[in-house]
């Protein structure tokens, strides 16, 4: 590793995190699950049962936000990393790190979020631990969720399956949830009306999977957003894509924000939204399976994969242009003018 | 705010209309800079080098506030980091700049108050939450931003802030088109004036740079029907002539410009002569704080000593801020140095040049 101390660019979910998983993790775990690197875990527990298995942690300032809180969002970030295995989610666990000082309302609160979305999800809390630290060993509260689920037989969908010819489904608008957090943060005030899209993506896969046995990727961009997620399945599919700039789906609050500071939607993170490959054939009826759910109602097709450039994901600029999407590298710093 | 709009100048029939319009005027090779940054990230975003003709050549200049920012500027804002009781408030394009022997990132890894803010009222704010410490805001840009960061320095006398300084090292752009003209570095066909900071001038402040060079300028903004439009009218120029200041970008840019943000500006900062990266100094290109807000500035308030300031071996970014070169022409460029291991200011800021290279173009 070239620094000398971690900084908040090696969680990012850009290129400077994705170089702490290879340098300093997979040498020391390195195992034919892991190196997939997809956002879950796929178990062979016998010739008949895969099992997918997933975890993430969660950290957000403000813990409530528009759209959304750090309860939620630990129930649907996990199961939409399982769903996104081709998986049904089944079980989660719950663990916290409350710092000492915590409000008891707040708590109750955020536990009753929790209660909400796995309700909604179709999942069960089945193992917990709870740990407090002391004062300003924590920001709050620090939640983490682990979850499992059983992919169904015949379901085949990894990171590396996308394949010259397959249409590149988004099954919303970008961005919305990282620019809620940004605009709720701290110091900025913003009198914008835009809120987290953070939401289960368990039904939408499955009515997806109902409408295609094809479907050769299922990934949810969340950090580092579209564009991060297109490159690594570029990367590890040796497949380039294509995307149309003029297709691309951002809510307009949401885009005039991005101007103003200068952020590129494409890099901004969701907690509700997949990027789905199908082959040309299916792409018609997975749209439509996933504009049938709720939470996909804006779903459009913004690109296909083809065998130019392998590893690099092109834009077509609404005026005409080409260029680059690359991964993003660490944070997004918003400009000065 | 125009944002609503940003459909209509991002429509493809005119932006095919004017690039059709380019097409038929253009004969011979000509270079145009962009001044501004903005200008720079706009272009390569929506493809706009593509779309041009072979005779038309877009050089980058100086228009990236943290590029051009000196290495000892940067060195002393790494230095007020260090000092104890001392809380650093940048943008956030600054913070992973390379100094001569640490950068801001590394500060703040290292334990040090680094906070990244929107605004530098966002930093007075945090002076008042935080009696106890200094606060130092980092005020780098041009006069797009110059003008909020002085009312910040009016707010804290006016509210009895004494603990909320700033470290300037604004630029101001007439100085360095100037400058620009005078290099024999680079013989510059025509400028794309940058939209924000004429925002704030008016057109008319290029008058006396314009009336001294006669070259064709036109003020443009960041859409790529405001870029291409403005790219006509450079065109137009060169070919039929006469050599105009014109402004392209007029629902935004007035002639006067907002003299109630030049007032506060000028109420606070005075020229000085200044350093620019690529550049070296040109006379009278800077603002500093007067000395009647003296208990606001970190430079008078805060003495602290800085390393030798080095530039980084090997780097090409003076180069390529004067359109002198091009980011491939640097040796560095893609090897050394890349976004994750920045070398130079122009990988670093998201408006830089070196950056858009690297993101857009390949």
């Amino acid at each position: 590793m070239t620094s000398e101390f971690i900084s908040l660019d090696h969680g990012s979910g850009g290129k400077i995190a994705h170089r702490l998983t290879a340098e300093l993790f997979l040498p020391l775990f390195d195992n034919p699950i892991l190196s997939d690197l997809h956002d879950g875990a796929v178990l062979k527990l016998n010739d008949s049962t895969r099992v997918a298995f997933s975890t993430d942690t969660f950290t957000v300032t403000p813990l409530f936000f528009p759209g959304g809180d750090i309860g939620e969002l630990a129930v649907n970030g996990t199961i939409n990393d399982v769903a996104m295995c081709g998986a049904t989610p089944l079980f989660i666990s719950l663990a916290l790190i409350i710092e000492e000082g915590f409000p008891m309302a707040d708590l109750t609160r955020i536990l009753q979020s929790i209660q909400r979305a796995a309700t909604q999800a179709g999942v069960q809390v089945v193992t917990g631990d709870t740990k407090v630290v002391p004062k300003g060993a924590a920001d709050g509260l620090f939640i983490n969720t682990s979850g499992i689920g059983l992919i169904p037989e015949n379901v085949a969908i990894g990171s590396t399956g996308a394949r010259p010819g397959d249409k590149i489904i988004l099954s919303g608008t970008m961005a919305d949830h990282g620019m809620t957090i940004l605009t709720q943060r701290e110091g900025l005030a913003f009198d914008s009306a835009i809120q987290s899209d953070s939401a289960p993506l368990n039904q939408m896969v499955a009515k997806i999977l109902a409408a295609s046995n094809k479907v050769h990727v299922l990934r949810d961009p969340t950090r580092g957003g579209v564009g991060t997620t297109l490159n690594e399945i570029a990367e590890s599919s040796r497949a380039g894509i294509v995307l149309q700039e003029s297709r691309l789906p951002v809510g307009d609050a949401v885009a005039g924000v991005c101007e103003l500071l200068g952020f590129d939607p494409l890099y901004v993170a969701n907690e509700g939204k997949l990027l789905a490959f199908v082959p040309a054939e299916d792409a018609a009826a997975v749209l439509e399976a996933i504009r049938s759910d709720a939470f996909g109602r804006e779903a459009c097709i913004i690109g296909d994969v083809t065998d130019e450039h392998p590893g690099q994901v092109v834009l077509e600029t609404r005026i005409g242009g080409r260029r680059i999407v690359d991964m993003l590298t660490g944070e997004q710093l918003p400009r000065i003018c | 705010m125009p944002l609503k709009h940003q459909g209509e100048y991002r429509d493809p029939q005119l932006s095919r209309r004017l690039i059709e319009a380019i097409n038929r005027t253009s004969t011979r090779p000509v270079k145009l800079m962009e001044v501004c940054g903005t200008h720079t990230m706009s272009i390569f975003r929506h493809g706009i080098r593509d779309v041009l003709p072979e005779t038309i050549h877009l050089l980058s200049g100086p228009g990236c506030p943290v590029c051009v920012t000196a290495q000892p500027e940067i060195d002393a804002f790494i230095a007020y980091a260090r000092v104890e009781g001392t809380i650093v408030t940048t943008f956030g394009d600054l913070i992973r700049v390379p100094g001569t022997e640490s950068s801001l990132q590394k500060e703040k890894a290292a334990g040090n108050d680094v906070r990244i803010v929107y605004s530098a009222f966002d930093a007075l704010k945090i002076a008042q939450t935080n009696p106890d410490k200094r606060v130092v805001f980092l005020g780098v840009g041009f006069e797009t931003t110059a003008p909020t960061i002085a009312a910040s320095i009016l707010a804290a006398r006016e509210m009895a802030v004494p603990n909320f300084m700033v470290a300037c090292a604004h630029k101001t752009v007439p100085a360095a088109l100037e400058a620009l003209m005078n290099s024999d570095q680079v013989r510059i066909s025509g400028f794309l004036l940058p939209g924000h900071v004429s925002v704030i001038l008016g057109r008319q402040a290029y008058q006396p740079f314009f009336d001294k060079y006669k070259v064709p300028s036109v003020v443009a903004g960041f859409e790529p029907a405001d870029i291409l439009e403005a790219v006509r009218r450079l065109v137009e120029q060169i070919e039929k002539g006469p050599p105009r200041l014109d402004n392209a970008y007029a629902r935004a840019v007035s002639e006067e410009g907002n003299p109630k943000a030049r007032a506060v500006m000028d109420t606070v900062f005075e020229p000085v002569d200044a350093v620019f990266r690529g550049i070296g100094m040109i006379p009278g290109s800077g603002l500093q704080i007067r000395p009647a807000f003296a208990a606001h500035d970190a430079a008078v308030q805060i003495p602290v000593s800085v390393p030798v300031s080095k530039e980084p071996a090997g780097c090409a970014c003076g180069a390529i801020l004067t359109g002198a070169k091009t980011p491939p022409e640097c040796r560095l460029f893609r090897s050394a140095c890349t976004p994750e291991n920045p070398i130079g200011p122009c990988m670093v800021s998201s408006e830089g040049t070196c950056a858009a290279y690297f993101r857009f173009h390949q």
